[in-house]
């Protein structure tokens, strides 16, 4: 099938203004007999449940912690985009979608860029009248700094927290609204189902994380804002709540997901200290503003203290191999550089996996305060995790799975090939096509979430009869036996390892196959050992404790049973994309000097997935994507 | 970088079935820990073993792992979560504790908290708190620029340091009288010195400060606990600042 994502058509710079008046209206008297479902509540789907909720449709959302502001968006640190220009360094909105499809290496859709970026700048406004309090300059106004992958400074920051910041005005929003009414807030519940009824999407079912039960709920439409899938490495930078199983649920529901293969190795991140480590800690990207990456030039070099090298024999590779960038060169980039220098022995700390992010220099020329003033909390982190002082001595750092550019895939309206099914956020795959710019995904989330689902759903809506699927329909009661079936088998298999250990294994297939480097024989590989593993799972997985209860074993053993299906599919596409493009990287397709090679000519597509049943290979569809504003060009950054 | 060498430690843990179980202190031994692991990469190790020997895991509350999600809430040997200074237990490490402690794990103990499972405590008033008027009720879009109204440096930090609480109620766990002024003096305080906060400011602290006792949170008697346990190292002065709000609310 070929996928239309039915964008507007005409000059790019009128196109969203167009579509907005094109979309149909829901009366004001009408939106509050509609049911909105919002699944996840981090800065897309708080934003977008506040602002429903505000216009004044009947919203039902849903988060799996404690409460709505602890969404993993809240971990964020760098900043947020937006073409403001305040600095008059020659930004604009053409130049901020520019980047980012030349950021994404060409696989990103042109109108969806051109929207994001648009309503950038409103993102700034909204969250300013929030109370955001972003870092201001000392005459009062907004404070920007420079971000990987741009030559202007147009990053917003609130310190090293700016994702907290913004999470917490959405949330501040969002309890606005259920204080109000509009919105009723379920916490502690994990989608585990999507109810479909007659090809659309009515509902969906939810385990109660407390009490165990399983609940249906019903809608006009329903709305994911569910996040990425890259705890599929098991070590990754996500919290280890994130998971892929709302986002599965739908697509053995028949939603498509698209480009799974694109994910995000984020160079900047602590390395593993053990094999006990449960999860790896990021540090914001905007280090690399001030910060210098080197690795020894000599091997014989690796094993000794840093401040005994002398600066003749250190290899600053990105400064050298690209020097317009330098240390701030793209996050696929700069990854696989780090990559490289460690395969080639150069790399420093234990078990050879890491290289140096060294401020030396910038304490020279700024002073240590001003770097703690920069990046304090920064250095603090480091220094809580890995007992070393940043500022005494270089941190070592390497790149960790970070983001997922891939995702369900959506039409210009957020809606999937499911209707009634709209997915938000990092959970769909629309604006950072094969490689997300730094600062980009905190954009994203609210412009989905503020800016673009308020009007597009709308355009849905007035096309549905307001509830006309309740819970009582059969698909509700047949989705929760489905669900209960599972849980059930999860509990009885008592088998001798532990979900934890079947993660971590997972965990090691991926990363080593389908990470920073893919080859055929690697992808091979892993398209074979992961349904042996998924096997081995449902025979030996052991599941404590009962379901009708709290029970974290149980929903873990959920969450990587999910993942044991989809990690597959990511191997799938990864194997099926013969070219290499931002993050997706296979060995066989660069340039002589190892720059990623794309293929445009067979693979200028977006690549959406049909789950078939876990006996039978997914089936491929295709939207092909077309350059008409940004030409197609060789992405370099020297 | 210092060397892996392994612990043994004896952890005594509050264990409760449900909100009505008496709940009651077992204890456990966390063997191979190295100075490297984070308090819960040891209490995964537990953990497994306890699945191993065919027991249930203890269960805590626990998210990003980073220091910032506010979900991580045990009260370690007395003190909400752990007593290092700014740092919650989730970036608490082993080398912080020596071979053969032992180690006394609690769950958030106030009245405004009942305990759901183990560890794993119910914080929803923290949120009714918000609810009540934590945010400017401004709408989505037709907001002007964000230059449009200037902030003062020196303030735009103040109020970020307000901001930086992480919900966590290590504040409500560490006081006495199991109050939140410190988590909801740092909202107030947040709004209160921006410009755009100010037009509901009186507002404001007067509902949110009668949310906070309707969920059964106590009152200040400035014994700085919060201040102390804080994670994120927010001011006791925020308090200050919300009773001047406060106060002024009533001439308002």
């Amino acid at each position: 099938m070929i996928l239309d994502g039915k964008c507007p058509t005409g000059p790019i710079e009128k196109s969203w203004d167009k579509h907005r008046f094109d979309l149909k209206l829901v009366n004001p008297s009408n939106k509050r007999k509609y049911n909105i479902i919002m699944v996840g509540t981090g800065l897309a789907g708080a934003a977008a449940a506040a602002s429903l909720g505000e216009l004044g449709y009947k919203v039902q959302a849903f988060c799996y912690q404690d409460s709505p502001r602890r969404a993993h968006s809240i971990a964020a640190q760098g900043g947020i985009n937006a073409a403001k220009n305040y600095p008059s360094d020659g930004d604009s909105i053409m130049r901020l979608m520019y980047d980012t499809v030349k950021g994404g290496d060409f696989r990103a859709r042109e109108a969806d860029v051109w929207r994001l970026s648009q309503v950038s700048n409103n993102i700034i406004d909204q969250c300013v009248a929030q109370g955001v309090p972003f870092a201001r300059d000392y005459a009062g106004y907004l404070d920007n700094r420079s971000f990987g992958g741009a030559q202007v400074s147009r990053t917003f920051y609130s310190r090293g927290l700016t994702g907290q910041q913004l999470l917490l005005g959405a949330y501040s929003a969002l309890s606005r609204q259920i204080k109000a009414g509009t919105v009723e807030m379920y916490n502690r519940r994990e989608m585990l189902d999507l109810v479909v009824v007659d090809g659309v999407a009515r509902g969906i079912t939810v385990r109660n994380l407390v009490t165990g039960e399983m609940e249906s709920y019903a809608a006009d439409a329903v709305c994911l804002a569910t996040g990425g899938y890259v705890n599929v490495f098991y070590l990754s930078t996500n919290a280890k709540g994130c998971s892929v199983t709302a986002n599965w649920a739908a697509a053995k529901k028949g939603a498509f997901f698209a480009n799974p293969c694109y994910t995000q190795i984020h160079p900047t991140c602590i390395p593993q200290a053990g094999e006990y480590q449960s999860k790896l800690t990021l540090m914001s990207e905007s280090l690399r503003n001030d910060g210098r990456i080197w690795v020894p030039k000599k091997k014989e070099d690796v094993g000794k203290l840093p401040t005994q090298i002398p600066d003749a024999d250190r290899d600053y590779y990105l400064e050298r191999k690209y020097p317009s960038f330098g240390n701030l060169a793209p996050r696929d980039i700069s990854s696989r550089s780090a990559k490289e220098a460690c395969d080639a022995g150069l790399g420093v700390g234990p078990g050879g996996r890491g290289v140096y992010l060294d401020f030396e220099d910038s304490i020279k020329r700024l002073s240590e305060d001003t770097i703690r003033e920069r990046y304090g909390n920064l250095f603090e982190m480091y220094e809580k995790i890995t007992d070393e002082n940043g500022y005494k001595r270089p941190m070592r750092i390497y790149p960790a799975p970070h983001y997922a550019m891939g995702g369900l895939w959506v039409d210009y309206n957020l809606m999937s090939n499911v209707p009634g099914l709209f997915v938000l956020g990092e959970a769909n795959f629309s604006v950072h096509g094969a490689n997300r710019l730094g600062a980009s995904a905190l954009m994203q989330g609210l412009s989905d979430g503020y800016f673009v689902i308020p009007y597009t759903i709308g355009g849905y809506l007035v096309t549905v009869k307001p509830g006309e699927v309740k819970v009582d329909n059969a698909e509700f009661k047949k989705s929760v036996d489905d669900v209960k079936a599972t849980t059930n088998k999860l509990l009885n298999i008592n088998g001798k390892k532990t979900v934890t250990e079947f993660h971590r294994e997972l965990g090691k297939i991926t990363w080593n196959d389908v990470g920073m480097a893919r080859s055929k024989e690697s992808l091979t590989d892993a398209i074979k050992k992961i349904p042996e593993l998924r096997d081995e799972f449902w025979q030996n997985v052991k599941v404590t404790g009962t379901g009708a209860d709290l029970n974290q074993q149980l929903e873990n053993a959920g969450r990587v049973a999910d993942f044991l299906e989809f990690g597959e599919l990511m191997a799938r596409d990864a194997l099926h994309r013969e070219e290499s493009c931002g993050g997706h990287f296979r060995v066989e397709h660069q340039l002589p000097d190892g720059e990623a090679m794309r293929n445009d000519a067979d693979f200028s597509y977006v690549g959406a997935w049909e789950f078939k049943g876990n006996d039978k290979e997914p089936e491929l569809h295709k939207e092909p994507l077309k350059f008409e504003t940004i030409h197609l060009a060789v992405r370099s950054y020297k | 970088m210092s060397d892996h060498k392994t612990m043994t430690l004896t952890l005594i843990v509050w264990r409760q079935k449900s909100a009505t179980d008496p709940g009651k202190f077992e204890t456990y031994t966390a063997k191979n820990i190295t100075s490297h692991h984070s308090f819960l990469e040891m209490l995964d190790c537990v953990n497994e073993d306890l699945i191993n020997d065919d027991k249930e895991p203890i269960v805590f509350d626990h998210d990003c792992r980073e220091g910032i999600c506010g979900m991580c809430s045990q009260v370690i040997n007395g003190k909400p979560h752990g007593g290092q200074e700014r740092t919650t237990v989730c970036q608490l490490h082993m080398r912080k504790f020596k071979d053969g402690d032992t180690i006394y794990i609690e769950p958030w103990r106030a009245r405004a908290f009942p305990i759901v499972k183990d560890l794993i405590v119910d914080r929803a008033a923290l949120d009714t708190i918000i609810q009540a008027g934590g945010y400017t009720s401004c709408h989505t879009g037709g907001v002007p620029d964000g230059n449009a109204v200037m902030i003062p440096k020196p303030i735009a930090e103040e109020a970020t340091d307000a901001a930086e609480c992480i919900g966590c109620g290590a504040c409500v766990a560490g006081c006495p009288n199991g109050a939140a002024m410190l988590f909801t003096g740092a909202k107030v305080s947040q709004l209160a010195l921006l410009p755009q906060g100010r037009p509901e400011a009186a507002a404001r602290v007067l509902k949110m400060t009668a949310a906070a006792s309707d969920c059964g949170f106590g009152n200040c008697t400035n014994h700085y606990e919060c201040g102390a346990v804080c994670p994120k190292g927010v001011d006791v002065k925020f308090i200050a600042r919300m009773n001047r709000e406060f106060l002024k609310a009533q001439f308002a």
